[in-house]
């Protein structure tokens, strides 16, 4: 023990030698920044900033609960975050070092409460619905000019989906998404961690499985940009993004991004402070330093994500606040729901019955 | 000294291999919880014997018999197996005939032929694998050529199958297949074979006759060191393949990452481990008898 023990304190005395060096180590979504704001960062605080990014919570939560991943801040979604604070994987915020906390929304923060009481634990970077992004012209050459590009009956009707195989139709590979939106589509609890009520999500998806042309969480992305497909279930800014990428190649390509009718799944990005972070002097001044409103704004501006900064409002450009795919008008807010994170008996059958859907086992 | 030498591998065994197969088998055993890291309970060296006796206590094999209970797991097994056995003999069959010519080349060209089986290494595998996506996908190099020369009318759907898959395992380990197959190759002594037709055997007759028996030990070195990392593979079907593809790498995959729960994931990987062992006692067993003939 007491050499374990001698090892431990040279451990902590090497990364208290790598604390004085200043290097903040952020661990972060993929695409998910504009790199500019990182340089800024560097050059105003002159803290090295080593920026990994990810592309699933899964992976993320795996590195959280493996313990030691060496990152200073970390950006789990709500759910996903509840369960590593349970777990005991970070530590709660100083505000005192964050003296832009003031700039935060407290729309958002009522609503990130429910994964962290009290937001002791985090802050909102980014949040988002989870929505319909269509090729509106193949889509009305598919299904007519009345198509419901607004409805889950686009993706979760068979006779719909049937016309749409041809063009091509996408599914985010996240069953914690697309469970909820089938079962808000048959009118049951999207947050339901009830077994049989789950169960009632399968047939609807085995019957539109046969149309689906893949299971993933990230190329859609290029996908509808380039027209080889015309309907994605997808992230609102991901979508927004494929809108863009298509404006600019003016490839003929139109996208548009609706949060379905029948209700759309609200998540939040929070930023967090590892349990075990190296430096959690330099990881308050990364997150002070992205809760400035300018900054903020900037990042907003860059992924087309909403944030959870209120003082960044005015500095929004107006196709990021005033489109309500981005910053849904009170309407539409409504109609938005959240998920809470499934127990572990639960959860399995959630995977299990993932993989029956897509691969018939 | 010589006692060193010999102990070098035994050393490397168990660092590599016994103490890690050690650590996932004690997973295996416990159960899991939402905390650091995700499974109880927790070996405290520290705390002395009778800890460590309760510790023991609280493991169980109830893992093992939940894979039992669905039959997701031993689809996966025998869906891997297939996949791993088909694409060894594809890779044999392109591997061999490379193989047999880069050995009966001219001595000046074979460094050359060999440096461009090789080459390939150089790159990052993962970077090789996404080339393919771009070849295989139906805008992609391979249709638009089909579509040019006038031999498909429509776009083929290669991307996001098993065809893919066999394409992407093929390519990958083909150099795995063509270096052991070589080595034997190309040490054969030539003279056999005029031996062999003065003997009256045809050329055909000589090549089934000699050639191949001597190529014999290449050919099964090639096969396990394809057939074996095969069966456990995981990148390549979640790149190139569809999700209809079940292999147990992926499966596992979801069993740590989606379920959280690395002791089935570890009793998974257990059983995968097993499996592998017959092919490798097996390996082991030829070789002793190719050293003793």
């Amino acid at each position: 023990m007491t050499q374990s023990l001698t090892v431990w304190t040279a451990v902590a005395a090497l990364s208290a030698s790598v604390a004085v060096a200043e290097e903040v180590r952020v661990y972060n979504w993929s695409d998910y920044i504009d790199e500019a704001l990182l340089e800024k960062f560097e050059a105003e605080t002159g803290i090295d900033l080593v920026y990994d990014v990810f592309d699933s919570n899964e992976v993320l939560e795996t590195k959280m609960l493996a313990g030691g991943s060496g990152y200073d801040v970390v950006v789990p979604s709500g759910s996903f975050l509840q369960r590593q604070i349970e777990a005991g994987a970070f530590q709660a915020l100083d505000f005192g070092k964050l003296s832009n906390s003031g700039n935060l929304w407290d729309v958002i923060k009522d609503r990130t409460a429910t994964y962290d009481p009290g937001n002791a634990y985090s802050i909102n970077y980014m949040w988002g619905t989870t929505g319909l992004g269509v090729n509106v012209g193949k889509v009305q050459e598919a299904l007519g000019e009345d198509a419901p590009i607004g409805s889950l009956s686009l993706v979760f009707d068979p006779a719909n989906m049937e016309k749409l195989a041809g063009c091509g139709v996408h599914f985010l590979d996240a069953p914690t998404e697309i469970i909820p939106a089938a079962l808000a589509y048959i009118g049951e609890d999207p947050n339901s961690h009830d077994p049989d009520v789950i169960a009632k999500a399968e047939p609807i998806l085995t019957a539109v499985r046969p149309y689906i042309q893949k299971f993933h969480s990230s190329e859609y992305i290029n996908a509808l940009a380039n027209g080889d497909i015309c309907v994605a279930i997808g992230w609102s800014g991901d979508v927004l993004q494929a809108r863009d990428r298509a404006w600019e190649a003016d490839n003929g390509v139109e996208v548009a991004y609706n949060a379905p009718s029948e209700g759309a799944l609200m998540w939040f990005d929070q930023m967090a402070i590892p349990a075990d972070a190296p430096n959690p002097e330099a990881a308050h001044v990364f997150l002070n330093f992205i809760m400035d409103a300018q900054n903020m704004a900037d990042a907003s501006n860059y992924v087309y994500y909403a944030n959870g900064n209120v003082a960044s409002q005015p500095l929004l450009e107006e196709d990021v606040i005033g489109d309500p795919a981005i910053y849904p008008d009170e309407a539409t807010l409504e109609n938005l729901y959240t998920t809470t994170p499934y127990p572990a008996r639960v959860q399995r059958t959630v995977t299990r019955l993932w993989t029956k859907i897509k691969s018939g086992t | 000294m010589r006692r060193l030498l010999v102990g070098i591998p035994y050393l490397w065994l168990l660092i590599l291999f016994l103490v890690p197969f050690g650590i996932v088998f004690k997973i295996s055993l416990s159960d899991y919880a939402v905390s650091i890291p995700p499974y109880t309970p927790k070996l405290d060296i520290g705390a002395g014997w009778a800890a460590f006796t309760e510790f023991l206590g609280a493991l169980d094999f109830e893992n093992f018999v939940f894979l039992t209970s669905d039959d997701l797991y031993w689809k996966a097994y025998v869906s891997s197996l297939q996949i791993a056995l088909l694409s060894t003999i594809f890779t044999l069959l392109v591997g061999f005939p490379i193989a047999y010519g880069m050995a009966r080349a001219p001595e000046v060209w074979r460094p050359a032929l060999l440096m461009l089986v090789i080459l390939p290494f150089w790159t990052s595998f993962l970077i090789r694998v996404y080339a393919w996506i771009g070849i295989l996908s139906t805008e992609g190099f391979l249709n638009q050529f089909l579509l040019w020369i006038g031999v498909i009318d429509a776009p083929l759907t290669l991307l996001n199958t098993k065809i893919a898959v066999y394409i992407g395992i093929v390519y990958t380990y083909l150099p795995f297949m063509i270096l052991p197959i070589y080595s034997t190759l190309e040490r054969m002594d030539e003279s056999l074979l005029e031996a062999a037709e003065d003997l009256g055997c045809s050329r055909t007759q000589a090549f089934w006759l000699v050639t191949l028996p001597l190529a014999r030990p290449g050919i099964i070195a090639g096969c396990f060191l394809v057939f074996i990392p095969t069966l456990g593979e995981f990148v390549i079907p979640s790149l190139l393949g569809g999700s209809e593809t079940l292999m147990i790498g992926k499966v596992l995959w979801e069993e740590f990452f989606n379920n959280r729960d690395w002791p089935v994931a570890s009793a998974v990987a257990i059983i995968l481990l097993l499996i592998l062992i017959i092919p490798i006692v097996l390996f082991q067993r030829n070789q002793a008898k190719e050293t003793e003939g």
